[in-house]
């Protein structure tokens, strides 16, 4: 019985390690919660953080994200870290975000944020911020340098802020 | 270059106008409007004698995390309408950035949801701008104190926009019910999150 308990979990974990390999082709999907939120807001690395803050649903977000794309293409990784943080529902990841991803091309990193208790984290963000997406913070902890844009950016405007705060 | 000089002093002044509108937070007053719904008729807050309040709502057509709300808003004016506290629904949003939020499509959508719900149109976005709405939805409870609308709570609908089940902070439900009671309201403010107001293009 209880052989049989553990062979069935390894075909389980075969078969959910597959299809973890299987989505993620091309486009892992980070989920994350509070804690991790606020793990990467503390990040301690001597570099710039570029987090947008976006969904599938939110037709200007997909509009600048190709932005986000070309300037990532421009900086050197260990200088500029580029971090699309989408609040897509957890019940459309699947259907929704991990399609959009792959249809689209999208090779920035793409973590889900799962805690939909907006209110239980939107501050630690940014006071300021109200809420609406798209938004993006830019810092640097080491250099204490750090500041959000809420709302789109342009091109000229998304490279001068890099500029400003590398 | 004459026209240009006018509507760049216009395009500031009305930044320096919206700079100027602090957006409403509990404890403030707010205005009335007169805006038309969606069977044409124009209505102000004034004309609900027997109300004790309002459920104003900012909302659309076309938002995604307007659709995940909208049974929760029909069931809000379901509970809270009979108790004197009407959902008024307000689209902000401007036909030509947002072609699915124009009037007739208002008035399709309200027909074939069959809202019971006053369903208005902001056209000039003042009203928006008035309340410093910034996306939909985004919820104004109010209450008729001594001929005035008070502001008593701003902001989300409950903390889950995906699943209403999951929720477990009813922060509207919540405001009205102690309102009801004659009570203080326990959360004034939250934040909302949803689609960004679709503003004209200056």
């Amino acid at each position: 019985m209880k052989a049989d308990h553990r062979v069935l979990s390894s075909i389980l974990l075969i078969g959910l390690i597959a299809s973890i390999s299987n989505t993620s082709t091309g486009q892992d999907v980070k989920k994350i919660g509070i804690p991790e939120l606020e793990k990467i807001l503390k990040s301690p690395d001597d570099k710039l953080f570029v987090v947008n803050f976006w969904a599938t649903w939110c037709a200007p977000c997909v509009k600048e994200l190709p932005l986000f794309e070309k300037a990532a293409g421009k900086y050197d990784k260990s200088k500029v870290s580029f971090l699309l943080i989408s609040l897509d529902f957890p019940s459309q990841i699947e259907k929704q975000l991990i399609p959009f991803l792959k249809k689209n091309n999208i090779s920035l990193d793409v973590t889900v944020m799962t805690n939909l208790d907006y209110n239980s984290w939107i501050d630690k963000v940014d006071p300021s911020w109200h809420g609406n997406i798209p938004a993006t913070l830019f810092f640097n902890n080491q250099k204490k340098k750090r500041h959000f844009h809420a709302g789109e950016v342009d091109g000229n405007e998304l490279e001068k802020l890099i500029t400003r705060y590398l | 270059m004459k026209k240009s000089i006018l509507l760049s002093t216009a395009g500031l002044l009305v930044a320096l106008l919206t700079v100027a509108n602090e957006p409403y937070k509990a404890g403030d007053t707010a205005s009335d409007f007169n805006l038309r719904n969606v069977e044409g008729k124009m209505i102000s807050l004034s004309q609900f004698n027997d109300a004790k309040g309002f459920i104003v709502v900012f909302y659309c057509n076309t938002c995604p995390v307007v659709h995940k709300y909208e049974q929760r808003v029909i069931d809000l004016h379901r509970e809270f309408s009979s108790k004197g506290f009407p959902v008024i629904a307000i689209n902000p949003n401007d036909r030509n950035v947002s072609p699915g939020d124009s009037y007739e499509e208002m008035q399709k959508l309200a027909k074939s949801k069959n809202y019971q719900f006053q369903y208005l149109y902001d056209e000039s976005q003042e009203v928006a701008r008035k309340y410093g709405a910034t996306n939909t939805p985004h919820v104004y409870v109010l209450s008729k104190k001594s001929g005035n609308l008070k502001v008593e709570y701003v902001g989300a609908i409950d903390n889950n926009a995906d699943d209403a089940s999951a929720a477990d902070k009813h922060y509207v439900a919540d405001a009205v019910n102690k309102l009801l009671k004659g009570e203080q309201v326990p959360v004034a403010g939250t934040k909302a999150v949803g689609c960004t107001i679709k503003w004209k293009k200056v």
